[in-house]
């Protein structure tokens, strides 16, 4: 994986905390496992990127399922979930959810409480760069992850800048991860019975 | 020493051995006779705590989320401090005050530009047509020339005289401003935002003084519906003829130009073509002039080499201007002390000899600070030059785009700088496969900046190709636009006052400000269209009314052509320059005073509730860019109107916004009763950044919702959000619960479906108030 990480647009020079680089994809499942109620959020591009595997809405309901967690999507994304049979997911402005992710006592998406790890893909580059300052800054216990092909440097953790192909290949090894925990945990299941 | 308030005194009646005196007031020796009878209101000239309270009310609401867009505090020489998270500062700042101190910076440079802009104009006006020249905004059809004014001011100002006085209260204020900015002063991050509301209602002052003082001065259209079409779009320049492009914001150079050609006989052997306001301006004052487009074709115009000289005021003007002309052999001539561009001053230069030193000694430019004088060098230099540069352009052959892709590395900076995140690198490639369209394509969505050459380690002209790749089309670009209007009426007030207030024309729409849009104008332009389909009241003004224009439906009509340019439900109107941006806070205000019979003499939170509460407008600035769309918004923000912005918005790193899922933030008090009672999220924000098109229009329905509405006026406004959001999002909203008060509110044709929503939610009716956030305005208190 070539890491270079540097912010994509040459000039938003951020400060100095700085996301950590995911080098491996791993770490992405393994901040989720951890997680007590993650969410993922995804913005307004995601359908209009189209990877080999289908865009990045189908990408996006691979992960949620794999990784059990519900959606915050834009607005005008809603109806590509809901016509693709993804139930489990809340339509939101992006300002409104980072609004309510810097709030200790909001109740969460799905009544669970704040939550504690917030994963970001699906947006433009400069619209997840100021989103994700704002949670650096005034979110209390929260995690954030940018599975965004560019890196993003107010997250906690980031890809760096990285091509289309090792991209695809990242998220579907996140999905593989959690299907592979399901495995395990079918097998335990199995031999518990 | 004192100051001019000090010695202003104000008699009410006076009876002397020289007779009875009424109404006179004295100020630093002159008299002001003061007919207007208005009670004057708390807050006269207020200063910056004056509206504190108001603001408070507003920002518990509204609260500030703060994106920073660096961690680090780089002010003074304690500095840089790091302010992430919850560190301080060396002078013990927080990144929240850090934040909104450099909202209030910007809020003061665009106050100050427009309030400096304002003098300037002023000084012009009042030296060419005297102190005593009239306000006159629209005749018998504007009684309430100057509503801001009036407003905060507390004045009515009758000539143009009366003016000097309101700016330097303006001056005043933002020096007051500006030092609370400085290390050591303000410490809460809710009283720079308090600040910044001020800031904001300077600016709007400072508008409304610029316009009213060119349009009572200048002969520009008083108030008129029917105000005249005129040419918009780079395909409208008559290239056989010299050209004369003028750029910026403050008109009098440009004025001169025409008057220039028309005493000479020379109008219509010569073009005057503009960019940005001044060209909105320019057409003002004389609608054979023409328009390039916003503020994004300038360095595409220049190089085009179709201006023959280029004559500059102030604001968003480009800092390469010079540089660029410089490659079409096209002189510059800076007309404004706050723009000189690096030129010698020939301000007391004779004419013959600056013309011949721009001609033939091969200077670049002049500034010249008199602008009859500008005018004539412009013109002359125009004819005698355009023979000679035979309209040299910068612009490449489709052979030099094809040997730029050779050269080209690869390495995507060009995309890497590109605002828009344009794929340039992937566009140029295809060019070698002898495909143009990829490049092409990425016109409309340019904003022209130019950033992309910049980062190119090989220097390609990267903007040059686009242009080039996209050249039919801007042949065709060929529009129409009203001239800029002016002030709304006061019959117009009055005829959509109420259906305003009650909600029947479902809202006011005001799509204004710069042309940093993220997927092209046209998105502005299918925004205004299908809210002016839906009946609300269109208005526009700056950069954004032009990309309105640079559109067409079915039939090949712009939408100027389309609607009409009246203040009523489905007009699309154009108001004009960016100052001109006072008349839309003026309709605004003057509901509030002509409708609703309230005081508004310096009775600014009174008027500002009413507007928050009961005036459904939206402020629509999608491609917001400079320090002074930050000012307007403010001063919208302080008169309860709430600003949407496009996603490049989210660059001024904080948003106001309301939390619908806490009830307890939506309480007004009934006027009628004293009684609290919750009204629901209406507005829920007060300044939102969209991400899509499709997000921002439901986003602006809904945030034209307000207490006040009737039944029959929530259930239209209701239908069309919920219209909107069906129709972009798929689904019916879910929060409709939270805008039903009673089931009168809910919409016949959706009835079922808005039911099934109001009983998974749990809903409960509610009661339909007197809505005020001031507890003084309540007329009976409970219990009594």
């Amino acid at each position: 994986m070539a890491a270079k990480a540097e912010p994509w647009q040459t000039a938003e020079v951020p400060g100095p905390k700085k996301a950590m680089v995911i080098t491996n994809p791993r770490i992405v499942a393994a901040l989720i496992r951890r997680s007590k109620n993650p969410v993922l959020i995804v913005g307004s591009m995601a359908p209009r990127i189209k990877l080999s595997g289908g865009d990045l809405v189908d990408y996006a309901i691979r992960i949620a399922e794999a990784a059990g967690m519900p959606i915050v999507s834009s607005p005008s994304v809603l109806g590509e979930f809901l016509n693709r049979g993804f139930r489990r997911v809340l339509s939101m402005p992006v300002v409104d959810i980072a609004n309510r992710l810097t709030d200790a006592d909001w109740k969460g998406v799905e009544n669970k409480g704040q939550h504690d790890l917030a994963i970001f893909m699906g947006f433009k580059y400069h619209v997840c760069w100021l989103i994700l300052s704002g949670l650096k800054h005034y979110s209390q216990n929260l995690k954030t992850v940018s599975l965004e092909m560019r890196y993003q440097p107010h997250a906690l953790w980031s890809f760096p800048n990285i091509s289309e192909e090792e991209w695809e290949k990242n998220l579907n090894e996140i999905i593989k991860e959690f299907k592979q925990d399901k495995m395990i945990l079918n097998k335990v299941k199995e031999v518990k019975e | 020493m004192v100051s001019e308030k000090n010695i202003r005194v104000k008699i009410d009646e006076l009876r002397s051995s020289i007779g009875l005196l009424k109404g006179v007031e004295f100020s630093i020796g002159k008299v002001v006779s003061e007919e207007w009878l208005e009670e004057i209101g708390p807050t006269q000239f207020p200063k910056i705590t004056d509206l504190r309270e108001w603001d408070f009310k507003l920002l518990q609401r509204y609260k500030p989320f703060y994106m920073p867009f660096c961690d680090l505090c780089c002010l003074c020489t304690f500095g840089k401090c790091d302010l992430t998270g919850d560190k301080r500062g060396a002078c013990g700042i927080n990144m929240s005050a850090q934040q909104s101190r450099i909202v209030l910076l910007a809020c003061c440079i665009g106050a100050a530009t427009h309030t400096s802009h304002a003098r300037h104009l002023l000084e012009h006006l009042i030296e060419k047509y005297g102190r005593d020249h009239p306000i006159n905004v629209g005749g018998l059809n504007v009684e309430v020339e100057a509503p801001i004014t009036r407003l905060v001011c507390g004045v009515k100002p009758r000539t143009l005289g009366d003016l000097e006085e309101v700016l330097n209260y303006l001056e005043q204020e933002i020096v007051r401003l500006l030092a609370a900015t400085h290390t050591g002063q303000e410490a809460s991050n809710l009283d720079f935002e308090s600040k910044v509301f001020h800031a904001g209602m300077i600016d709007h002052v400072a508008l409304e003084v610029a316009d009213i003082a060119q349009i009572s001065a200048l002969g520009f259209p008083k108030a008129d519906p029917e105000a005249p079409l005129v040419d918009i779009g780079l395909g409208v320049v008559d290239s056989t003829k010299p050209v004369i492009m003028v750029v910026g914001h403050n008109v009098p150079s440009a004025a001169a130009i025409v008057d220039y050609l028309v005493e000479n006989g020379l109008y219509g052997g010569v073009e005057v073509v503009g960019l940005c306001c001044t060209a909105h301006d320019t057409t003002r004052y004389n609608p054979k002039a023409k328009i390039v487009g916003p503020i994004s074709w300038q360095l595409r115009f220049i190089r085009s080499g179709l201006a023959d000289v280029i004559v500059v005021d102030e604001q968003c003007i480009r800092a390469d201007t010079l540089i660029e002309a410089q490659k079409v052999k096209a002189p510059v001539i800076t007309t404004s002390d706050v723009n000189c561009g690096g030129l010698p001053d020939r301000t007391k230069d004779k004419v013959e000899k600056i013309v011949e030193d721009l001609v033939l000694g091969g200077q670049p430019g002049a500034f010249i600070l008199d602008p009859e004088k500008a005018a004539e060098v412009a013109v002359k230099t125009a004819l005698l030059i355009a023979p000679k540069r035979m309209k040299f352009k910068a612009i490449p052959d489709v052979s030099d785009i094809v040997e730029g892709a050779k050269k080209c590395r690869k390495c995507d900076d060009c995309r890497r700088a590109c605002p828009n995140d344009l794929p340039i690198r992937d566009a140029l490639a295809k060019v070698l496969e002898g495909n143009l369209n990829a490049l092409a394509s990425l016109y409309e969505a340019c904003i022209g900046c130019g950033r992309c050459e910049s980062a190119c380690p090989v220097d390609l002209p990267l903007h040059s190709y686009i242009v080039k790749a996209a050249e039919k089309r801007i042949k065709e670009e060929k529009y129409k636009i009203r001239v800029g209007r002016g002030a709304i009426q006061d019959v117009e007030i009055r005829n959509v006052g109420s259906p305003i207030v009650l909600g029947e024309i479902p809202g006011v729409v005001a799509f204004v400000g710069c042309a940093n849009y993220p997927n092209g104008g046209t998105e502005v332009a299918e925004m205004a269209v299908e809210f002016a389909k839906r009946r609300y009241i269109v208005v526009a003004s700056g950069c954004a009314a032009m990309s309105i224009a640079m559109y067409k439906d079915e039939e090949g009509r712009t939408p100027y052509e389309a609607f009409p340019g009246a203040f009523d439900a489905g007009g699309i109107v154009n108001v004009g320059s960016c100052v001109s941006n006072s008349h839309i806070a003026g309709a605004a205000i003057k509901i509030a005073n002509i409708f609703a019979k309230r005081r508004l003499r310096a009775n600014y939170e009174e008027i500002a509730d009413y507007i928050l509460n009961r005036v459904g407008a939206v402020g629509v600035a999608w491609g917001a860019m400079s320090q002074k769309a930050a000012a307007i918004a403010s001063g919208f923000w302080r008169l309860g109107v709430p600003v949407i912005v496009g996603p490049h918005g989210l660059k001024y790193r904080r948003m106001l916004l309301g939390r619908k899922d806490n009830p307890e933030d939506w309480y007004v008090y009934d006027a009628r009763t004293g009684e609290k009672v919750y009204v629901g999220p209406a507005p829920e924000h007060l300044f939102y950044a969209a991400e899509t098109k499709e997000e921002a229009m439901v986003m602006i329905a809904k945030l034209c919702m307000r207490p006040n509405d009737t039944t029959k006026g929530r259930a239209i406004k209701l239908s069309n959000y919920i219209d909107l959001h069906k129709r972009f999002f798929g689904t019916i909203p879910d929060d409709i619960h939270l805008f039903v008060r009673t089931l009168a509110d809910v919409p016949l044709t959706m009835r079922e479906e808005v039911i099934k929503v109001l009983e998974e939610k749990g809903w409960k009716e509610n009661v339909i108030p007197d809505p005020t956030l001031l507890p003084r305005l309540v007329k009976k208190k409970v219990g009594e």
